[in-house]
């Protein structure tokens, strides 16, 4: 089968300009090409791709659902919620409130006045409820806006600063708090790659069970 | 940013070094197999065979005309096909969340997009589109617009290689049977296995912790994400694309998106020296694009982890997080960005209105250029012109006519050269100041940044890019007609000026090489090929550029 004739041909050899329907290219090639290739591409390779995934990783292939000790089902591992309770470990910023269905950011730029005024807003909000630790140590992932708004993890940092509001709202000690952070802390895939991240809704869940 | 972010793009980019030259090769064996058995021939080779049975295709070469020919009428038909879809989504089948169809102007904006290999998407995923849209839709396009870019750009490498054209169903169907749909099954097997969903289950409705209702919108992702990388397309599931957790769960996750955008792009320029019998000709491309890519990566990481002044004066340290997620971090989204511009991909992991002016003004850079290895297939074809302009600037200089390859350079290719060069600033400026004009109430971020955002929105309809500053109102009949046309322009009008140098030089007769034939194969002409990118690229979009991201910088950094 050899499409590309001989190499040294180096012009059209049938150069006829009916070659379109000759040779296989009219319109009714056209049409089936593209139909054919929509239920290929469109169809079957998405229906066989889930029934290969549902197969092999079904937790994963679902949406990697997480379930509370009563088999309820409340959230996804991978989908940040909103946490505004003193008691539990807040997530990032998210001006979608974290809704799963509409991610999103409000795409505020460098220069707008509205992004250093949110960022004031989120300090003075952080004083106010954590009297204990300055403003000044809390890193930059806690008073920024995610890229989804459903960012599911902070920096491991950003929940130690946390630790003493929690431990004084629940009167859980700071030392189980680190302890419990510590276990939570994920390292970079295959220890390069992406950050070291705590995931917001893993953590408040076991943070429930500790107050059992 | 530590010294771990570095490694980390480090490895990523030797993992894309490594690939690229096998990959290439294959590519050279299958699109110029001269009668040769390709490679894995036993698996593709009776696919292959039946779908050309059944779409009646007959392997025979076409002239550049009817070439060009059958690849737009295939396009447009294929729009309509997907148009019909888009806007009657509401009454067909897999639609469990009850999506109501697409209105008309944004209908025709997301064909044109999706079969352009543009994918901008003025549409939210998650609530725009119905299952049946998402996989017969725009799945079935993010395999045939890049795989007609294949071809156009095989089509065009045979062409100055003084072989035929070959055929476009031939060489359509190849790309999609032996490149991508084996490629697209393996990484949607490993993004589910990562944490990607793919079910056709309706969204989840869960009650939280705290004890509020969630919905949880997921889908048949992972077939979608693997063909949107590895096929340059970008556009999302969901709308904030690979920065949403499902489309892109962890670092590994985030490595395999960048190579998959890498794995063709820059695999080309080695099959092209296959191609042209001589190694060293796709080489000395390589390493100019990769000079100028290392450039631009450098700028943008550095500008991201410098952070923003303005919130450093209200006492927060640390690199610019605005738009960015913890997982990924400030290296592997100023990588992402740096890629998925260079790639003319489109898809994003970071918001890059939010990105800090110079860490937004690299990826327009990319896409004014279009030659930092460039989208799957066109992008290649336009790093051919440039070097064609260097040979043609090179050869005025010391009066002689210009050779490329072996045959002449004349006014025919210059003048068709010269149109597909003219294009697309056109196509760019001239909507920009309109939009600027007409409707500025469009723009969220005010001041310098509000020109960037209109620009980036045409510069990235007119590369086929597909990503966005995102604040832009673009949902609206203006931004949806004029994108589209731009998008439409972009991609038509320049596949059929380059078909028509490459059947032009395919008809000539070769001179023969003698002591003074300027090299294109050596780093002076690498040199020269970089200069010329950059002189063409800067004297054209530097003005705006100032009007743009550069006075935002000034401004921030005062």
């Amino acid at each position: 089968m050899n499409t590309h004739a001989t190499p040294s041909m180096n012009s059209e050899s049938s150069g006829s300009h009916s070659q379109g329907n000759k040779q296989g290219g009219g319109l009714g090639t056209i049409i089936r090409m593209s139909i054919g290739l929509m239920i290929l591409c469109g169809l079957v390779y998405p229906f066989v791709m889930t029934a290969a995934a549902q197969t092999l990783f079904p937790y994963q292939a679902n949406g990697s659902l997480v379930k509370d000790e009563n088999g309820q089902i409340v959230g996804s591992a991978h989908i940040g919620q909103a946490f505004t309770d003193s008691k539990y470990f807040h997530g990032r910023v998210s001006s979608i409130e974290y809704n799963g269905v509409g991610s999103g950011s409000g795409n505020l730029a460098p220069t707008n006045e509205a992004l250093t005024e949110r960022v004031e807003q989120s300090m003075n909000d952080w004083q106010e409820q954590n009297p204990q630790m300055a403003v000044s140590e809390v890193p930059a992932d806690l008073l920024t806006n995610s890229a989804s708004g459903l960012d599911p993890h902070i920096t491991p940092q950003a929940a130690s600063v946390q630790i003493p509001r929690i431990a004084k709202a629940t009167g859980l000690s700071e030392q189980q708090l680190t302890q419990l952070v510590k276990n939570h802390t994920e390292e970079p895939d295959l220890g390069v790659f992406g950050e070291a991240r705590v995931n917001v809704l893993l953590l408040n869940m076991e943070l429930e069970q500790l107050l059992k | 940013m530590t010294l771990l972010g570095w490694v980390s793009i480090g490895l990523t980019l030797l993992l894309v070094l490594v690939l690229a030259r096998p990959t290439g090769i294959y590519l050279a064996r299958v699109f110029h197999s001269e009668g040769a058995r390709m490679p894995l021939n036993g698996l593709f080779g009776p696919i292959e065979k039946l779908l050309f049975k059944l779409f009646g295709i007959k392997e025979t070469n076409q002239t550049w005309k009817s070439y060009a020919t059958a690849l737009i009428s295939t396009n447009i038909f294929m729009m309509l096909l997907v148009y019909a879809v888009l806007r009657l989504q509401g009454s067909l089948p897999l639609n469990p969340s009850g999506i109501a169809g697409m209105e008309p102007t944004l209908a025709f904006n997301t064909t044109i997009s999706f079969m352009t290999n543009t994918n901008l998407q003025h549409y939210s995923g998650e609530s725009g589109l119905s299952y049946l849209s998402q996989t017969l839709g725009i799945t079935f396009m993010m395999f045939t617009a890049p795989a007609t870019s294949f071809a156009i750009a095989f089509a065009f490498m045979r062409g100055i290689a003084g072989k035929p054209l070959g055929n476009f169903f031939v060489d359509l169907v190849r790309s999609i049977v032996r490149v991508l749909m084996p490629i697209a099954i393996v990484a949607a097997i490993l993004f589910v296995a990562l944490g990607a969903p793919q079910t056709f289950a309706p969204t989840e409705t869960v009650t939280t912790l705290q004890g509020a209702e969630q919905q949880i919108a997921r889908g048949p992702v992972a077939s979608l994400l693997s063909i949107k990388e590895l096929g340059n397309n970008g556009g999302g599931f969901m709308a904030v694309n690979s920065a949403h957790p499902f489309e892109n769960p962890n670092g590994i996750s985030n490595l395999l998106h960048i190579v998959l955008m890498l794995l063709l792009t820059t695999s080309l320029p080695f099959a092209y020296g296959r191609i042209v019998g001589s190694a060293k000709e796709g080489r000395v491309l390589f390493v100019a694009m990769s000079i100028m890519f290392i450039m631009m990566l450098g700028i943008a990481t550095t500008a991201e982890q410098a952070g923003n002044p303005a919130l450093h004066q209200l006492g927060m340290a640390g690199p610019s997080m605005e738009g960015k997620e913890v997982r990924l971090g400030v290296a592997q989204s100023a990588l992402y960005a740096v890629v998925t511009t260079a790639s003319e991909t489109g898809g994003v992991n970071t918001m890059h209105d939010t990105l800090t002016p110079l860490g937004g003004l690299v990826p327009l850079g990319n896409m004014m250029l279009n030659t930092v290895f460039g989208g799957v297939g066109v992008g290649f074809v336009n790093v051919l012109m440039y070097a064609m302009i260097a040979v043609f600037l090179s050869g005025l200089m010391v009066g002689r006519t210009p050779e490329f390859l072996g045959r002449k350079l004349e006014i025919r290719e210059m003048k068709l050269i010269a149109v597909t060069l003219i294009i697309q600033p056109i196509l760019i400026l001239v909507p920009t100041a309109i939009a600027l004009v007409f409707y500025p109430d469009t723009i969220s971020n005010a001041g310098f940044h509000g020109i960037s955002q209109v620009l980036y929105e045409y510069t990235s309809s007119a590369a086929n890019n597909g990503s966005g500053f995102e604040g832009l109102g673009d949902a609206t009949p203006f931004w949806n007609i004029s994108t589209g046309l731009v998008m439409f322009f972009g991609r038509y009008i320049s596949m059929i000026t380059m078909l028509a140098v490459a059947g032009s030089l395919m008809a000539k007769r070769p001179v023969p090489v003698t002591s003074g034939t300027f090299k294109t194969s050596n780093a002076t002409f690498g040199t020269i090929f970089v200069g010329t990118i950059l002189i063409v690229g800067a004297l054209t979009f530097f003005p705006i550029l100032v009007l743009g991201p550069i006075a935002e910088h000034l401004t921030l950094w005062k």
